[in-house]
């Protein structure tokens, strides 16, 4: 099996993966870091959302072995020395999650939005942006209202 | 109220590690020397199995054991149950076919469970599946429910027609004496679409046998772990419940699919002996998920309402055909008899309503409890037919079920149910208000102007919930009783632990509970925990469903939390050398009556366990009490829901513009989660109005809809945000004051849409979902004699 | 899915010699199609050709023509100031493709050298009369879409880029699948040049096709006005459960329109 490293949350990292697998399942299984979730087999629902060089990306479909050496965030590197990120406070202030199961990939999303369009953001562009992000439970209300208060605090 | 108390809205407690990734799923969970389960799952709809050869793919590499269901039945394990017994109209039981762990000699459905392949790996156990040869010999198969009981396949022998019962409720013979004395009579005939629930968290499971204590361990994605336990040791004979322990850690949502007892969990605990103890981890692949988790609705129903000349209500009359599926899950039956068809009688004062039911096998995924179960069924035909009647008799429809409402309590309606309290009339002027309803012709107006339809369309929705008296529930076939447990351990520093038999998967109890006893007891919410979810630490609990949580299991914790008070006032009695009459409990301390003397909470609580302070033969030590709460009623939430739809008549799109909802839940312990419930409720009704839809293939028994790519999930582009708002009349039947407020938008949602479709095509009908499609086609007659 | 060797080279001479070596090779771009695929079982090729150490990504933006190199991502085209104002339509049309991860990972050249009846591009290849270049020669879009998930690619050879004429106007108009997000219907319009009208179609048949009927009308006066009443015919349309080949074609006479509309 191949050895790979990459860049975690800022720590370097390696481990031995097969050609076939996935990110997710380097992130999941072999690192240990399960927040980030996976929902579908047909790379749409989101859960898995992660950043590669800082870009969003679905983690459940990309290959761990062509993101070697690739610098990559995950929910659990987004906090910074014990101090929530914005926009995980913006969730939690707004409500924005119930089962929490797609929270981390709709968090990473939404912090990819406002890297890419900046801080103001109405709702229609927020409601668009987040097509590739299904959540089953807050009906997406509080999440556009999450999203929105957490980009203005970035 | 105290600014963590009830009535507060408090900031969820359980959101830190959510937000931080941190939570654990049962997917999350790894144990040492973990297998991997991949199921053999059958590709045809009805078959018989000729045979299945396993030797090929027991010589894969990595390969642990294969399980079919020659070895389920070898090892006796108890088939799969529903646990309400209906009777039909002449007296005969339901016809529950067998519904074995992994099948015997037949298959019912595509994705019926065939056999268990367990590996060192996910890839090995999933190709290993590959291999196993099973051998089927096809068979005709049924899909649609509205044919299945002509249909030359017969899926069970009990069931030669396919048909489980035929139930009615309701006076037959009063309700044709309305009919024959009306005035007119609405009738419409209806489709509750199919839908697949879709938890954002698949199903998941580890189960393993420890060879030691010979206990075994089930972590499960379940709303109610104790009761899982309860069938796997009584009905599929596992082990004792001592033997048992479940577990739902973090469960990422549920909507009723994760209710019920399904034959992948119970394999894999069962299989783990047969493999020396080693711990067997299965997690749903998507696709599996909507193969295989019990699917929501399937009504096809023929309705006929009866009104006099004053425009009142005399009489209603439904038939339902319901779909079961290929088996009869957990909960099948009492979904479209005893949730659906007692709440016939919506908001309405209705003399006489007679109902029949025919509960009817299909070759497809199992159909159970999903997010209302039965009442959103009830009252889409309640608030359909009537926004129709009041169409066709030219009344406003607002000013229709006006006139119609119920207006005093108790109300005793013609189906069973006995409404406590309500202010129906209150809601709709509020959301009339709030929907800026007089204006409604403008907009409509202004939205031709851009070539827009627009529509407007009510939904004035009851249900019963809080689910449910015991005694009334079990004199109509169920096969438990239906309370909840608490217990309150009250810690010598104060701190308190809250064990709950209720499970959140996403409700928020860790929050609302700790508001409850926060309140109570005046302690710190952040010194409150809520322990749930492990049969090893709560006594008992019949778990998460029917917006049960908050009428019965708060009702529970109320109830010890009553018993803690007491005791707490004995001890502070006693340390403080006073009457027990004359201590007074209020804002977290002890007083006594008269004097200056006081002593906070957590001081009596360590009194309570250093006992020498007070006589110990007199005052057991400690603080810790328990009850259990058997509801005397159902609770019955109700409302008014608005919604106005936007139609594009080149394409067929429908917007929700405007979705208005007021609702009556009675005391709320915390808006904000309320109003998330709400939203989320009101998303799937607008997801099965206007986009879910399952579509099993007619030729070939296939699920068309078997992934994202195909069954459309509501996106946040998809709907609008909403406008909310409540009116409270509290429940006289818990001393919280509660109604339940999990199911309410999905229940009411649906026809709130589809009354705003309809108007806004100026159509009597057209069927859910309402995709751009099928809103196209259903305009093209009209546009044909518009040229 | 099933294992596989696993390459990235950094030449596409290396990358042809890899495929050809391979028993049963396959090419990965940004992977949302060939990996869910695996995934399903669909597919299990023996060796992955990752092109993504080509570095051929870049928007070249000149006075003619514009040419996108084959590992460009949606993203990046959209993203293109140059583009937005040379080719508009392109630029919306990537803008639209899946949802914004996708469009992270998902090339050009990827999507083109699937031909996914239902992908974006094709219609903006065809719409336009693009040329690909491929690691052997370079093909004229006419040429190049052969059917469903067909094309004229041969063996092992590569998109390496793609050369699209600048329009003097170009729109484009999507109707997504509700449950997929994919074309239900997409239609691209482009005024060429030299006043040419062309009307691509994508996910309403077998394969990217144009519509001769619309290119009519809209030939004679380029504005919506000018469909009025042009229906296109259903028959040999795609039809299934989302969409029937009347609704399909009722829906193209209409994005059409809206493709025209959006034009600059």
């Amino acid at each position: 099996m191949p050895a790979i490293s990459m860049k975690v949350n800022g720590q370097a990292v390696c481990g031995e993966v097969e050609g076939r697998t996935l990110l997710v399942e380097f992130l999941r299984d072999k690192l240990g870091l399960t927040g980030t979730h996976v929902g579908c087999d047909t790379s749409q629902c989101g859960a898995c959302v992660v950043h590669v060089d800082g870009k969003a990306v679905k983690s459940c479909t990309a290959l761990a072995i062509a993101c070697a050496d690739a610098d990559v965030v995950t929910i659990e590197g987004l906090a910074k020395n014990g101090k929530l990120h914005p926009m995980q406070e913006a969730f939690r202030e707004h409500h924005g999650l119930q089962c929490g199961f797609c929270t981390p990939g709709m968090i990473m999303a939404a912090v990819d939005m406002v890297k890419r369009l900046g801080k103001k953001l109405d709702e229609d562009t927020i409601r668009h942006e987040l097509e590739g992000n299904i959540c089953r439970c807050t009906g997406y209300h509080n999440i556009v209202a999450a999203v929105k208060a957490g980009a203005a605090s970035m | 109220m105290n600014d963590t108390g009830i009535g507060a809205r408090v900031r969820r407690k359980e959101d830190h590690r959510f937000i931080t990734g941190k939570g654990q799923y049962t997917d999350d969970i790894n144990l040492p020397k973990q297998t991997y389960a991949y199921f053999v799952r059958s590709p045809h709809a009805h078959a018989t199995i000729k045979s299945i050869n396993t030797a090929k793919a027991k010589k894969i590499p990595g390969v642990v054991g294969i399980f079919t269901g020659e070895d389920v039945a070898k090892d006796k394990l108890g088939g799969l149950i529903c646990g309400w017994m209906i009777h039909s109209k002449d007296g005969s039981p339901m016809k529950a076919g067998p519904h074995p762990v992994l099948a015997q000699g037949k298959v019912r459905y595509v994705g019926d469970h065939v056999a268990l392949v367990v590996a060192e790996t996910k890839e090995i156990a999933k190709a290993a599946a590959a291999a196993v040869q099973v051998s089927y010999g096809v068979l005709p198969h049924v899909v649609d429910v509205a044919d299945a009981m002509k249909s030359k396949a017969q899926i069970h022998e009990v069931a030669p027609d396919n048909r489980v019962f035929n139930w009615s409720i309701g006076d037959e013979a009063a309700t044709d004496a309305a009919f024959r004395n009306a005035a007119h009579v609405t009738k419409i005939d209806l489709v509750n679409n199919r839908l697949i629930p879709n938890a954002m968290e698949p199903r998941a499971a580890i189960g393993s046998y420890d060879t030691g204590s010979e206990n075994y361990t089930l972590y499960t994605t379940s709303q109610n772990p104790h009761v899982a336990r309860l069938v796997i040791s009584a009905f599929h004979g596992l082990a004792p419940e001592h033997k048992l322990r479940v577990i739902a850690p973090d469960v990422g949502g549920g909507f009723g699919s994760k209710i019920f007892i399904y034959a992948e969990e119970v394999a894999c605990v069962w299989a783990s002996k047969h493999i020396g103890g080693r711990p067997i981890k299965w997690t749903a692949e998507r696709s599996e998920s909507f193969l295989a988790d019990a699917h929501g609705r399937d009504h096809v129903t023929h309705a006929e309402l009866a009104t006099d000349a004053s425009g009142k209500i005399v009489g209603m009359k439904v038939h339902t055909k319901a779909a079961m599926g290929a088996y009869l899950s957990t909960f099948a039956s009492c979904v479209p008899t005893y949730l659906y068809a007692t709440l016939l009688s919506g908001q309405y004062n209705i003399p006489a309503i007679y109902a029949e039911v025919d509960a009817i096998y299909t070759n497809t995924a199992p159909v159970d409890a999903y997010r209302g179960a039965g009442r959103p069924e009830a009252t889409y035909v309640v608030e359909r037919i009537v926004e129709t009647a009041a169409r066709e008799l030219k009344i406003d429809p607002a000013e229709f079920r006006r006139r119609n409402f119920v207006t005093s309590f108790p109300h005793q309606t013609p189906v069973i149910m006995c409404y406590d309290a309500g202010d129906y009339p209150a809601a709709l002027d509020k959301a009339l208000e709030i929907a800026d309803y007089k204006n409604f012709g403008e907009r409509k107006s202004a939205s031709a102007r851009k070539g827009k339809l627009r529509g407007i369309g009510f939904s004035a929705y009851i249900e019963a919930c809080g689910i449910a008296p015991s005694a009334a529930i079990g004199s109509l076939g169920a096969g438990v009783g239906l309370w909840e447990s608490a217990e309150v351990r009250v810690n010598p520093v104060g701190t308190v632990e809250i064990l709950t038999g209720s499970h959140s998967h996403g409700q928020g109890h860790e929050t609302t509970f700790a508001q409850l006893v926060s309140d109570r007891l005046g302690v710190d919410i952040n010194n409150v925990s809520i322990v749930h979810g492990d049969t090893d630490k709560v006594q008992f609990g019949m778990g998460t469903y029917g917006s049960r949580s908050g009428a019965v299991g708060m009702t529970a914790i109320s109830k010890a939390l009553d018993k803690i008070e007491a005791k707490a006032k004995r001890v502070a009695a006693a340390v403080m050398e006073a009457a027990v009459d004359d201590v007074e409990f209020k804002n977290g301390s002890f007083t006594v009556k008269g004097t200056d003397k006081k002593m906070a909470f957590g001081e009596v609580a360590l009194s309570a366990y250093v006992a020498h302070k007070f006589n110990s033969a007199e005052i057991e030590p400690g603080l810790k009490e328990s009850a259990f709460h058997d509801p005397s009623n159902f609770v019955f939430p109700a409302g008014v829901h608005i919604c106005e739809v936007e139609v594009d008549a080149d394409t067929g799109v429908t917007t929700v513009a405007n979705y208005v909802a007021v609702d009556d839940f009675g005391n709320i312990i915390n808006p904000m989660i309320v109003e998330g419930q709400v939203h989320g409720g009101i998303v799937q009704g607008i997801g099965q109005a206007l986009a879910e839809g399952c579509v099993y293939d007619k030729e070939s028994g296939q699920l068309m809809t078997g992934s994202y790519m195909d069954y459309q999930m509501p996106r946040a582009a998809d709907v609008p945000s909403f406008k909310l708002d409540f009116t409270c009349t509290p429940c006289p039947s818990n001393p919280l004051g509660m109604k339940g407020c999990g199911e309410a938008g999905a229940i009411a949602s649906p026809a709130a849409v589809m009354n705003a479709v309809t108007d806004a095509l100026g159509l009597r009908d057209v069927p859910m979902p309402a995709t751009p499609q099928v809103v196209w086609k259903a305009m093209q007659p009209m546009k044909k004699a518009a040229e | 899915m099933e294992n596989f060797n696993y390459v990235r080279p950094a030449k596409v001479a290396d990358a042809v010699k890899a495929m050809k070596k391979a028993k049963d090779g396959k090419y990965l771009a940004g992977g949302h199609t060939l990996l869910p695929t695996l995934k399903q079982g669909l597919a299990a090729p023996t060796d992955i050709v990752d092109l993504s150490g080509l570095k051929n990504a870049g928007v070249k933006v000149g006075a003619k023509s514009v040419t996108i190199g084959a590992g460009t991502t949606h993203a990046e085209v959209a993203g293109s100031k140059d583009l937005r104002k040379a080719i508009p339509g392109l630029a919306k049309l990537a803008g639209g493709i899946g949802d914004p991860h996708v469009r992270h990972r998902g090339t050009i050249g990827g999507s083109l050298a699937n031909n996914d009846p239902a992908a974006d591009y094709p219609a903006a290849a065809l719409g336009l009369g693009a040329t690909i270049h491929t690691s052997d020669r370079k093909i004229p879009a006419e040429k190049y879409f052969t059917g469903m998930f067909s094309t004229a690619l041969k063996g092992s050879e590569i998109v390496t880029a793609v050369e699209f004429p600048v329009p003097k106007k170009s729109g484009y108009a999507k109707f997504p699948n509700p449950a997929s997000l994919y074309a239900m219907v997409g239609v691209f319009v482009a005024q060429l040049a030299d006043g040419s009208v062309r009307v691509a179609v994508t996910g309403a048949g077998p394969g990217v096709f144009r519509a001769p009927e619309l290119e009519a009308a809209l030939a004679k006066n380029f504005s919506a006005k000018a469909l009025d009443g042009i229906a296109v015919k259903a028959k040999g349309l795609n039809s299934d459960m989302h969409a029937s080949a009347e609704y399909r074609a009722h829906l193209i006479t209409v994005m059409a329109k809206r493709a025209v509309e959006a034009a600059k």
